[in-house]
């Protein structure tokens, strides 16, 4: 570690029961990274992020993000500064697109006029009345790039990053993620498919331990 | 950004989604309703004795109903919505007050919904009522903190939601005793300041228990 990664991993393990779902994971995402995650479904590249979110707790190892040890208290200072996409939308169903994307400017202390100017960024200014629960898959992962324009974050962590993207939002996608490399900070996007990422490096998920991929 | 402007927000998210779906208001107080109505038709006509056990029966199905109304939280917030307020830096006490209003919000609401029905149907003696205006917000403040601890509960272990009334029945019991007492004691010129202490008392220590849990509780979810 030399102090200026935003993402350090040291032989960081998670055991969930009789579970081993990741075992000596090193990574190091530096300022202006963009990194790729690869791996088959059920290979813990969820919980990975999860980990490097600091949302979850490794049992072994050690790590810092944004200079916060995991594991310490130091993290929720830092939370902040994270966005993270799951693969299933940090949307409340029963809020309109626009009522979600409010609430989350208002909670980071922002005014609503920044939610509003991000969903039109998104292409969801039209879109904003609509009800959660009765937009299409797409429209509420624009909703949640929305979030990543409106907290820009230093640490931004894509979990399934084009699925269920149309090419118009697949290039949304790698604008939101250059907009946060060029500002100093780093990007880690799960995906299944390699092709389209457009990334400076890929790691890959075996039997729980990071590979790099050549 | 200040903590009782999170506190607020999370209130206002809360209540909101509820006016969406309109759970308490279409479906647990028709219930909580059918069952005070349900009531009498199984007593009889029994005018003294319908307006003797009326308040007592009142709070149990404000108990077992109210239920209903507390469990709401554990559904309102998914892995990806809990994920997200904690990234969000929302500090938890603020977002367990949060969610603490806006269910003692609506317990309230569930409580004064049934009060015409009690009153219709029972026919209690009304003396002294104007402690009502201190007593249902006490029972609601005490359900409130103790659906969104339990919700707590059952979310940072695991378990299944179902479970969690075996958790909040026996908490709730103090309430219950010191609600009915206070309308006893009012029905029959009593002091109620001892049941009052007593709820305020509970109210309390549920809310430090709430506060110290918070952070503990949103850590340990995996």
């Amino acid at each position: 570690m030399n102090g200026h990664e935003i993402v350090y991993l040291d032989d960081v393990g998670l055991r969930l029961g009789n579970t081993i779902i990741l075992r000596e994971a090193k990574l190091s995402l530096g300022p202006g990274e963009k990194v790729g995650l690869l791996g088959p479904n059920g290979s813990g590249k969820t919980t990975l992020l999860r980990i490097i979110a600091t949302l979850l707790q490794p049992t072994s190892g050690s790590g810092a993000v944004l200079g916060a040890e995991i594991g310490t208290q130091d993290v929720y200072e830092i939370r902040n500064r994270i966005v993270m996409v799951g693969h299933l939308p940090g949307l409340w169903p029963e809020l309109t697109l626009g009522e979600n994307t409010e609430l989350v400017a208002r909670l980071s202390g922002r005014s609503p006029e920044v939610a509003a100017d991000a969903l039109a960024q998104v292409g969801l200014a039209r879109a904003s009345e609509r009800r959660a629960d009765q937009s299409s898959k797409g429209m509420l992962r624009r909703a949640e790039l929305a979030r990543a324009l409106i907290l820009e974050p230093t640490l931004l962590l894509l979990d399934e990053a084009h699925a269920g993207l149309d090419a118009e939002a697949i290039g949304m996608v790698d604008t939101i993620a250059n907009r946060v490399v060029a500002g100093g900070g780093a990007v880690m996007l799960v995906s299944h498919e390699p092709d389209r990422l457009n990334v400076h490096r890929s790691v890959q998920l075996v039997d729980g331990t990071l590979e790099m991929v050549s | 950004m200040t903590f009782w402007r999170q506190v607020y927000e999370v209130a206002r998210k809360d209540l909101l989604v509820e006016s969406r779906t309109a759970e308490v208001a279409l479906m647990t107080a028709p219930f909580g309703a059918a069952a005070l109505i349900l009531i009498p038709l199984a007593i009889g006509t029994d005018a003294p004795l319908l307006s003797q056990l009326g308040p007592g029966l009142y709070w149990i199905v404000v108990l077992l109903f109210g239920m209903l109304v507390i469990l709401r939280k554990s559904a309102v917030d998914g892995q990806a919505q809990r994920d997200l307020v904690r990234l969000l830096g929302i500090e938890p006490a603020a977002a367990f007050a949060g969610a603490t209003a806006a269910t003692s919000a609506l317990v309230l609401f569930f409580e004064v919904a049934l009060g015409p029905i009690l009153i219709a149907l029972y026919n209690p003696e009304l003396r002294g009522w104007p402690w009502l205006f201190v007593i249902l917000p006490l029972v609601a403040i005490g359900m409130g903190l103790l659906g969104t601890i339990a919700s707590g509960v059952t979310t940072s272990i695991g378990t299944r939601t179902s479970l969690t009334p075996l958790l909040i029945v026996p908490l709730s019991l103090p309430l219950l005793m010191g609600a009915t007492q206070a309308l006893e004691g009012l029905r029959l010129g009593r002091g109620i300041v001892p049941w009052l202490i007593l709820l305020f008392a509970v109210d309390l220590a549920l809310a430090v228990s709430g506060v110290l849990a918070a952070r503990p509780l949103e850590e340990a979810v995996t």
